[in-house]
């Protein structure tokens, strides 16, 4: 009875809160300075596919939850998995992220300061982010062996990025540590996107050019404090798109390409997004009704 | 060191008079209300912003520009006579110590969109 109760009173929850606009760019790397409204919550999956030379073809894929502390400060969980063919299903660990936007107001360019503990192991194919000499070799190795490396890692990232008559620039300098050794390993991201059209269209519609943001996407490893540099680094160029539904569900995908003789030759991205608006404020007040 | 947390003091309490002080529409610069609205009287653009404002602004400030929470009403006179570049400011910058985030997201001719709905004061 209780449990019924209890299913009945998160179906009327689910029902009841409103979605918002997820409004995010097409990226899937790179960061803008754009932070998740307060109390919102966005649920999204982030997946890759890919056949490594050598190796099986995989699927990737990441969970994400991101929430809307307060205005500067977005946090966020992500539980990666994998599968790959002939071989096995993992889950391959979970990252927790902040976001934390450093001036209060709009500037030429906006700095967010980014850090993460990540706590995955060497089966983790979700390729958030390339650092360091990462190269399609990853990609192919067994995920008996792989799984029993462990990441620990904490991630630093600093955020820049613009608004510029429709455009959004974004650039991202990444730092990377094993807490339990390795050297410090280097990695970016930058990006540039647009929407189709810049004025809305009053009609409520699914096929609005509004509605279509189109973006090109450059990322790779730059070395360690040691070795920096591009040299032997893997290098991915990535056109993207995004498609938000009249219901506001958006849909990512982007093909990625890489660059040197260690990047996979052909990555493919696709992903979907969703957000419960004012998700804190109403979990608060079912909570205070169930209280009383 | 004593001076060091006097300065320090000091900077930390004129940011948060800074950052708390009046209405986020009192803190747009006196030059932001010098903007036009590029789609004032557009009825297009102003029902394309209630529609924006659906999906950006009525969750916390209402569906009916009513307020809800923290969130001001926005169907009162000191919003529907504001100078267009003092919202549109607001609009940019947000006031994100107090919670509204910044909307410099959408496009330009978007928040304006919104702006000539927000000045309309029909309903």
């Amino acid at each position: 009875m209780v449990y019924q109760k209890g299913t009945a009173t998160t179906a009327g929850f689910l029902l009841l809160v409103a979605s918002c606009w997820a409004g995010e760019g097409p990226f899937f790397i790179t960061y803008t300075h754009q932070m998740e409204e307060p109390g919102n919550l966005e649920f999204a999956t982030k997946n890759i596919t890919g056949k490594p030379a050598g190796g099986n073809r995989f699927l990737g894929h990441a969970t994400e939850l991101e929430y809307g502390v307060t205005a500067w400060w977005t946090s966020e969980l992500y539980l990666d998995g994998q599968v790959t063919g002939g071989q096995s299903t993992l889950f391959t660990g979970y990252r927790w992220e902040n976001r934390f936007r450093v001036l209060p107001r709009e500037h030429w360019i906006n700095p967010v300061f980014y850090v993460e503990f990540e706590n995955i192991n060497g089966a983790d194919k979700s390729l958030l982010e390339v650092v360091n000499h990462d190269t399609r070799d990853d990609l192919s190795a067994p995920n008996d062996d792989a799984r029993h490396e462990k990441k620990r890692e904490i991630e630093a990232k600093l955020i820049l990025s613009s608004y510029f008559k429709g455009w959004t620039i974004a650039e991202n300098f990444i730092a990377e540590k094993n807490v339990g050794h390795a050297p410090f390993e280097f990695g970016y991201a930058a990006g540039v996107s647009r929407p189709l059209a810049l004025a809305a269209r009053p009609e409520r519609c699914n096929l609005c050019p509004e509605n279509f943001q189109v973006g090109v996407e450059l990322y790779g490893g730059l070395g360690t404090h040691d070795d920096f540099g591009p040299r032997g680094t893997s290098q991915y160029l990535a056109p993207t798109v995004a498609w938000t539904l009249a219901n506001e569900v958006t849909f990512k995908v982007s093909p990625s390409f890489g660059l040197t003789g260690t990047s996979a030759g052909f990555l493919l991205r696709f992903g979907v997004s969703y957000e419960i608006d004012q998700f804190g404020r109403t979990v608060r007040s079912l909570l205070r009704q169930r209280g009383r | 060191m004593k001076r060091l947390a006097s300065v320090l003091s000091c900077f930390v309490l004129a940011g948060v008079a800074w950052t708390w002080g009046g209405s986020p529409l009192q803190q747009a610069p006196a030059k932001s209300g010098n903007l036009a609205n590029p789609l004032e009287g557009n009825d297009r653009a102003r029902r394309a912003g209630a529609k924006l404002y659906a999906r950006e602004c009525a969750a916390c400030h209402g569906p009916n520009r009513e307020g809800q929470g923290k969130a001001p009403a926005l169907n009162r006179a000191e919003v529907h006579q504001a100078a267009p570049g003092a919202l549109f400011w607001v609009l940019r910058n947000g006031s994100i110590y107090r919670g509204m985030p910044s909307f410099a997201r959408l496009p330009e001719p978007q928040r304006w969109q919104i702006i000539a709905f927000l000045r309309d004061s029909s309903d």
